[in-house]
């Protein structure tokens, strides 16, 4: 059932030339943003910046599974929320040093994976859906019951991390451009892994989980390997993003978030890395400017979304590429 | 004890009937076209809304149901003319953001043309009493028509999809759609069909729970999660498997909900029971979800073929 | 040469783009709830004030006023990404909202940290009034729990005895059934706490008809409020039951409820037949504009646009002095719909509350109507936690 193998080869030598090109020219602006506040008042265009470029972590995050492996989870925001809510639970308790928040955050985030990771794969297709659901949902529930860090409400965090005491995220300038680090260093790193060896046989896995078991490789392992990286990522996304609003909620592990992390990666095109950050951008960009315009904007975004999926194989980046 | 056991296992009984109406239809699509349809929750919705508004035209309640029943046809065979047909072909991801899509445009554009504030709609003065149960409560007559009606639905689709030719071709569809259509049977107009009719049963459904339940945006994205749930737990594609499920998430929701607090104030204080219970109550049903998906990753009615 | 000729170019044009500091222009940020059921509530709030803007002539201390409405969407983060486009983007001079208080909570430290004035006109919650209150947030309508003690002292007062409450599982819910309780002595048959957004009660109503209270007290917003009183109703219970609600049967839900809410009790700081001439005037109008009744979240916006009109006008529309401005919020000199107004020293006021009744008007329309007074001039228990004199 899977058309995206056909896409795949078609598009090989674009990709090739893309591959280089897009990531630059992405980078690029987002670099160079900061200068633009020119045009704009800047701390408004640097949480903007830096709200789309968190979310982007998770995309990327997502897009590594979901794009090179097959495996669409509906649970993703669940890391998301672990990584807040280190930061938020930490704070509570007057830890306010990065070096315990952001480590919490990631470990938090790679032991559910792994144990929830552990069930999960071994379901296939709609039922690893649900199952991931049924995880996320789970850890929702968990974070609205908590009464003492604010259950339903949400926690605000009165300061955010600091590095060895110094305020490293205070300066909205600073952030920005850790949030730009972190993004890039995500990239990479899920680039490099989807080209190594690793890579190959997850992407195998995708396109015939029977043949990669013949020649020998635990194809269970390895998914559940790229699983725990890509939780953790988005749990580094989390950490961010706690740090960026002050403030903790369960709605950050809404099944709602879930979804609307998987239409950032299917809107820009999975598979590509790339196209989950453009994905992201757009998503988030659409969604602050129309409503500023109209409160009924989502009539205009759901058939946007129709239209991109009818007349785009393969989100954003495949309209472009075939027309490019 | 007893009594109030039994009147919550009606209770479940008649969510499990609902979740049925609901889960019939996105099992059939799921099984028969492979299509993932999310936008099935507005389908739900739209009935519900279009219930209450040929109410307002008629004065009648089956004037209203009949109405909004072909109203929801209507609308769903137009969706699947000018979405869903050229879905058919492609991935489920494409699937889920086509739907996805279509759920934002029907939840606003719902709120566009009726206004954001709840609606309701009256029970049918015939059968608007209520029938002693136990001391002091009266059972709506209306959740006992609910139940009763969604028990016919399921002895109707089984009738249907088991013993006759049409339901026939659906399993066939479902089992190898290519080879169904090269035997000369127009699998466009079979698709079209299985959708309407499943699209009819969500709106049935709405119509159904709009004198209980207000109507109003969004209603159907709550429900429809559930539905997902049902339908994976009963395996996808299967009819028996929906039923089963459906009943299974109705009563475990219901008598979890109401329970949960109670046998948690076994183990723990009254209050941390209280802020737990309806936690963990809430989780229940993908607690089982995810029992059943372990013990049997397709699902407990696979349908043949999958 | 060229590249400072660009520069300056861009300079132009950065000026042409950039908002224009208007010292004329008043701007105000409506943040409220327009997504979901609790929509029609969010309404009410942007109504209230856009209407009471109309009415001093689009000007709010002689100067004209620009409003902005966002929808939080009910999520805190949004809420807070919306807030700061106001701060920031917009350089609001007040923000008005929300309706909920977990937005309440999370847009708190934007728009402080923004040395911007928050003005609540319906989310009131404890700890803002007593430990952590601020000095930039003016609250207009009530503590959360005020109006739930309300209903417990009617309910200890009249003698009854035994009561099951129910509320939403959330920290409003958790402060609504402690505020019932802080009056209420008798005797609790149960406390249950149902998931935010619940629809169907079949399970409650039936532990409720076993536990046989002499009445309920619940606190069941919006969407919640309409199924609940309508299954209620629906199971028989009405007859046997007394109906103690606190902000289930308003104006927002009873167009939904109907004739199944009739004579069901629920507590307020006011209600639309409250008998004053600014208030008589005010329901007149909205219905004039709306074609509905306005409800609390109407007329508390109403008020805290009236309030922003007093303070600009104390302070001949230059807001550059913070503390002066403060200082005319804190007076509060307008003629509010309620009836007398003043805030504590937490910026929450100090009013009057009654036990209200849900009424049929001969225009077929329903309404609240007061039934009785239970405090007056009632200030919340938390102001002495608060630091602020």
């Amino acid at each position: 059932m899977s058309a995206a193998a056909p896409l795949e080869t078609r598009a090989a030598p674009i990709a090739a030339r893309a591959g280089i090109a897009v990531p630059g020219l992405i980078f690029g602006i987002l670099a160079a943003l900061p200068a633009g506040a020119l045009l704009a008042p800047e701390n408004y265009l640097l949480a903007l910046g830096t709200r789309i470029m968190t979310f982007a972590i998770a995309a990327v995050a997502l897009d590594l599974i979901v794009g090179y492996g097959a495996l669409v989870s509906f649970g993703h925001a669940a890391f998301i929320g672990l990584g807040a809510y280190a930061v938020g639970i930490l704070a509570a308790h007057g830890i306010g040093e990065l070096l315990v928040a952001l480590p919490t955050a990631l470990a938090a985030s790679v032991l559910f994976a792994l144990a929830t990771g552990a069930v999960s794969l071994r379901t296939r297709g709609v039922y690893f859906i649900m199952i991931t659901l049924a995880f996320g949902q789970m850890i929702f529930f968990t974070a609205s019951s908590l009464a003492p860090y604010g259950g339903d409400d949400g926690l605000t965090i009165a300061s955010r991390n600091t590095l060895f005491g110094l305020p490293i995220f205070k300066d909205p300038r600073a952030l920005y451009y850790i949030v730009l680090a972190a993004l890039a260093g995500t990239f990479f790193l899920c680039r490099a892994v989807v080209g190594s060896r690793f890579g190959r046989v997850l992407r195998g896995a995708k396109e015939n989980a029977t043949r990669m078991a013949t020649l020998g490789f635990q194809v269970y392992r390895f998914q559940l390997v790229a699983y725990a990286l890509s939780g953790a990522l988005c749990g580094l996304a989390g950490f961010l993003l706690a740090n960026a609003n002050d403030f903790v909620s369960p709605a950050y592990m809404s099944w709602q978030r879930s979804g609307e992390l998987i239409i950032m990666v299917l809107l820009g095109g999975i598979g590509t890395l790339y196209g989950a950050i453009i994905g992201a951008a757009v998503y988030l960009l659409i969604a602050e400017f129309l409503s500023q315009w109209t409160e009924y904007w989502q009539v205009i975004f759901g058939p946007f979304l129709v239209l991109v999926v009818l007349f785009g194989r393969g989100g954003l980046v495949g309209l472009f590429s075939h027309h490019g | 004890m007893s009594s109030l056991l039994f009147v919550q296992i009606l209770n479940g009984l008649q969510l499990g009937v609902l979740l049925f109406l609901i889960a019939a239809g996105l099992t059939l699509v799921f099984g028969v076209m492979d299509l993932i349809n999310l936008a099935h929750g507005v389908q739900y919705m739209l009935g519900a809304y279009l219930a209450v508004t040929f109410y307002g035209l008629t004065g009648s309640f089956l004037a209203a149901l009949v109405l909004a029943l072909a109203a929801t046809l209507a609308f769903a065979l137009a969706l699947e003319l000018l979405v869903f047909r050229q879905l058919y072909a492609r991935d489920h991801l494409d699937h889920v953001m086509a739907t996805f899509g279509v759920i934002l445009f029907v939840d606003q554009g719902v709120k566009l043309v009726w206004g954001a504030a709840p609606l309701s709609l009256p029970v049918p003065e015939l059968l608007s009493g209520s029938v002693t149960l136990m001391g002091g409560l009266l059972y709506p007559v209306w959740r006992l028509v609910i139940i009763g009606s969604g028990l016919a639905v399921a002895v109707g689709l089984y009738v249907l999809v088991g013993h006759t030719r049409v339901g026939m071709l659906v399993r066939a569809g479902a089992t190898n759609a290519p080879l169904v259509s090269a035997l000369g049977v127009n699998i466009n107009r079979l698709f079209m069909l299985v959708f309407g009719f499943g699209a009819m049963l969500a709106g049935f459904a709405g119509v159904m729970i709009a004198p209980i339940l207000s109507v109003e945006p969004g209603m159907g994205d709550a429900i429809l999660i559930l539905a997902f749930v049902v339908i994976v737990i009963g395996g996808i594609g299967s009819i028996r498997g929906a039923f089963v499920a459906a009943l299974m998430i109705g009563l475990v929701d219901t008598l979890g909900r109401s329970f949960a607090v109670d046998v948690l104030r076994l183990f723990m204080g009254p209050s941390p029971a209280r802020t737990v219970g309806p936690a963990l109550a809430s989780m229940l049903i993908y607690v089982l979800m995810a029992i059943v998906l372990t013990l049997r990753p397709a699902g407990l009615f696979p349908a043949a073929g999958r | 040469m060229k590249r400072i000729a660009f520069l300056i170019a861009a300079a132009l044009v950065a000026l042409g783009l950039t908002p224009a500091q208007a010292q004329d222009k008043l701007k105000i940020g409506i943040i409220t709830t327009l997504t979901g059921p609790p929509a029609v509530l969010g309404g009410q709030l942007r109504n209230g004030f856009q209407l009471a803007v109309k009415t001093l002539g689009g000007k709010l201390g002689g100067r004209e006023a620009e409003i902005t409405v966002a929808d939080d969407e009910l999520k805190p983060d949004v809420a807070v990404s919306k807030v700061k486009g106001f701060v920031e983007r917009d350089k609001v001079d007040f923000v008005v909202g929300p309706i909920f208080s977990n937005i309440l909570q999370s847009i708190m430290k934007p728009v402080a940290d923004a040395d911007t004035i928050l003005i609540s006109p319906n989310a009131g919650t404890s700890n803002f009034a007593g430990k952590e209150c601020n000095a930039d947030l003016f609250v207009t309508s009530y503590q959360n729990d005020q109006v739930h003690e309300v209903l417990g002292k009617y309910a200890q007062d009249t003698g009854i005895k035994k009561v099951f409450l129910m509320a939403p599982n959330y920290q409003a819910g958790k402060d609504s059934l402690n505020g019932f309780k802080h009056y209420f002595k008798g005797e609790i048959l149960d406390e249950v706490y149902v998931p935010l957004g619940q629809l169907d009660y079949q399970a409650e109503l039936t532990r409720i008809a076993a536990a046989q209270p002499d009445a309920i007290f619940v606190f069941l917003p919006g969407g919640m409020g309409v199924n609940f009183v309508k299954q209620f109703r629906q199971a028989g219970l009405a007859d046997k039951v007394k109906f103690l609600s606190a902000f289930t049967v308003d104006e927002g839900t009873l167009p939904a409820q109907q004739d199944a809410a009739l004579g069901f009790f629920g507590g307020a700081n006011w209600a639309p037949n409250l008998d004053n001439p600014q208030n008589k005037a005010f329901v007149a109008a909205y219905e004039k504009e709306y074609n509905a009744v306005p409800a609390t979240y109407a007329f508390q916006a109403y008020d805290a646009a009236q309030l922003i009109d007093s303070a600009v006008r104390a302070v001949n529309g230059n807001l550059s002095d913070k503390n002066a401005l403060r200082a005319a919020l804190k007076k509060a000199d307008f003629k509010s719909l309620r009836g007398n107004f003043k805030f504590n020293n937490n910026h929450y006021p100090i009013q009057n509350f009654y036990l209200v009744k849900v009424a049929k008007r001969p225009d077929g329309k329903y309404q609240t109507e007061i039934a009785e007074k239970v405090f007056t001039d009632y200030a919340d228990p938390y102001a002495k936690d608060c630091g602020m004199k």
